[in-house]
């Protein structure tokens, strides 16, 4: 367990040394903060059937920010590491190889979550200022907050895959980032496929990372998306952790 | 202290090593030498654990590489070729961060790091980053991390490689040092310095192993065990000729330089010809400006043996 918080604790220290990550922060925080101004302003014009909180969650500026950071913040994990060489002296400690992926997974989750710290800040400053709440209710929070963590593992997990397969950062980006909008604009086909049976149309509901948001930031804790992205992790974990290991296959 | 059986390594159809087979006893500095591309590193990092072989086994203090890599690599310090290090963080932050892979315990680690920073001379840059490290204290950085933890055992990938002749005697004395209480394996291009460590020498070309001895037998070993310089004007005399007379002369070659002629002599292993030679020139009046014996150096058994099957 030591050896799992060295690692770790080197992995999140190692974004704070790096210019990519104040960069990410900078960009992120822009990119909130703007949306959570835009949501307001437009709210301030007409009275809608939604709260601020959702509003924040569900905007296109808010999911623009949300798939480029994965690929910011998960190209280096492995690549960087096979670049430099810095894998050998790792690897010839005594560690095992799933304390190493694990240590990069959750280091990367824990730099996302620092992301999304200021944005409760916002929500209380505007009942600070406005003397109301910015949700229908506390589940709403949770829920939202929950979307956000579990598709952020998936993602994360995403990106580690993305990492592990190449020493080259760029490639690595590009295949996450790939990889992600891929799955997250999956969702959108619901939009602009309206002939579609009403089957498909549900099926790709199920996957569909906008609705899942939707239902969640009302403050509806849905049990599917949890086991989905909970178990999909898990499999991009393990599939990292396998193409890990396989240059200590015996070809 | 390692055991290796019929090691067999192989890239993607290419051969990297071949059924090697070797041992490494206790508090031996073994020497490991080879052109390029022979298969040195490759048979380090195996014995890192840092990839598996094709086939074969290999063992360090008695754990196996495969089965028991954790342990093997408990009692195993090793410095990779060109030693790759974290660049964004300070000396004595890193060797911290490593002693807490190696499991050092909580109360020794801030006196361990202090003993190998000592003992490599790392003091006077221990708070900086180590991107603003010369290449000849990142290398210390590198052999201090091998240290930390106290192994019985220690791989140094070409430890000397790229540093200035003041570093390397520095590291060959650590590393003499060193030797006095762990078993060292260490891969090297510089000659001398395996003659001067190293308590036997592996000869690997061509992912095989071509020899190995103690520096000593290797010498004796070889065809050119040595050789007589003289430097002579020697007028008309044919002194070839004259010098191929003498016994225990193998072969005279000559070259010209002004009116000097430069002899060189192979003679035969332990045999010393020189008063013989010495006699030979001024019974014919030749005016000697030089006669020298050429000690045989590890640098001629390399060569002899690598170059054996192109020449």
């Amino acid at each position: 367990m030591r050896k799992f918080y060295t690692l770790l604790s080197r992995e999140v220290s190692s974004y704070f040394y790096s210019p990519i990550a104040y960069i990410v922060l900078v960009f992120f925080l822009f990119v909130s903060g703007a949306d959570f101004y835009f949501q307001i302003s437009f709210m301030n014009q007409r009275p809608v059937q939604y709260s601020v909180q959702e509003a924040f969650f569900n905007s296109v500026f808010f999911w623009f920010a949300f798939v480029l950071i994965f690929p910011l913040i998960t190209m280096r994990l492995f690549a960087e590491e096979f670049k430099l060489g810095t894998i050998e002296p790792l690897m010839t400690a005594p560690v095992r190889d799933w304390q190493v992926v694990l240590a990069k997974f959750f280091g990367a989750v824990f730099f996302y979550l620092v992301l999304w710290v200021p944005t409760i800040l916002y929500f209380l400053i505007f009942q600070y200022i406005t003397g109301q709440t910015a949700a229908g209710s506390s589940g709403a929070y949770w829920g939202s907050y929950l979307m956000l963590l579990l598709l952020g593992m998936f993602y994360v997990s995403v990106g580690c895959f993305a990492s592990v397969l190449t020493r080259n950062q760029i490639i690595a980006a590009v295949i996450s980032f790939c990889a992600i909008t891929m799955h997250f604009f999956s969702g959108l086909i619901t939009f602009i496929l309206t002939e579609v049976s009403s089957t498909t149309r549900q099926l790709l509901g199920y996957f569909s990372a906008l609705e899942q948001m939707g239902t969640l930031s009302r403050g509806e804790i849905d049990t599917r998306p949890i086991v989905l992205y909970l178990s999909l992790t898990i499999v991009m974990l393990g599939l990292t952790y396998q193409a890990f290991q396989s240059r200590k296959w015996r070809l | 202290m390692i055991k290796v059986e019929n090691l067999t390594k192989k890239y993607a159809g290419q051969t990297a090593i071949r059924d090697l087979n070797f041992e490494v006893g206790q508090g031996e500095i073994m020497g490991f030498l080879g052109p390029n591309g022979a298969g040195k590193t490759t048979t380090m990092r195996i014995l890192a654990s840092f990839m598996p072989p094709t086939s074969g086994r290999a063992s360090i203090a008695g754990f196996d590489i495969f089965e028991q890599s954790l342990q093997a690599r408990a009692h195993l310090g090793y410095m990779p070729e060109n030693v790759p290090l974290y660049n964004d963080m300070r000396v004595t932050e890193y060797l911290n961060y490593r002693a807490a892979l190696k499991s050092i315990p909580h109360r020794r680690m801030s006196e361990r790091v202090g003993d190998v920073k000592e003992l490599c001379g790392l003091r006077e840059v221990e708070n900086k980053l180590i991107r603003a490290l010369s290449k000849g204290f990142r290398q210390r950085v590198g052999l201090a991390d091998a240290l930390l933890h106290e192994p019985d055992l220690l791989i140094l990938d070409e430890p000397t490689i790229g540093l200035d002749p003041n570093q390397i005697r520095q590291v060959r004395e650590l590393i003499k040092n060193l030797g006095k209480q762990h078993t060292i394996l260490l891969s090297t291009h510089i000659l001398p310095e395996v003659e001067m460590t190293c308590s036997r020498v592996i000869i690997i070309n061509k992912g095989r192993i071509e020899a190995c001895d103690t520096p000593e037998n290797l010498l004796g070993r070889i065809r050119t065990a040595g050789g007589v310089t003289l430097e002579a004007r020697v007028g008309t005399d044919d002194a070839v000729a004259e010098l191929k007379g003498i016994t225990g002369v193998r072969d005279v070659s000559e070259a010209d330089d002004n009116d000097w002629k430069i002899l060189s002599l192979r003679v035969e292993s332990g045999a010393d010809v020189r008063p013989e030679v010495f006699r030979l020139a001024r019974d014919r009046r030749w005016e000697v400006r030089e006669l020298t014996a050429r000690r045989a150096t590890l640098e001629d058994v390399f060569v002899e043996i690598t170059h054996s099957d192109e020449g």
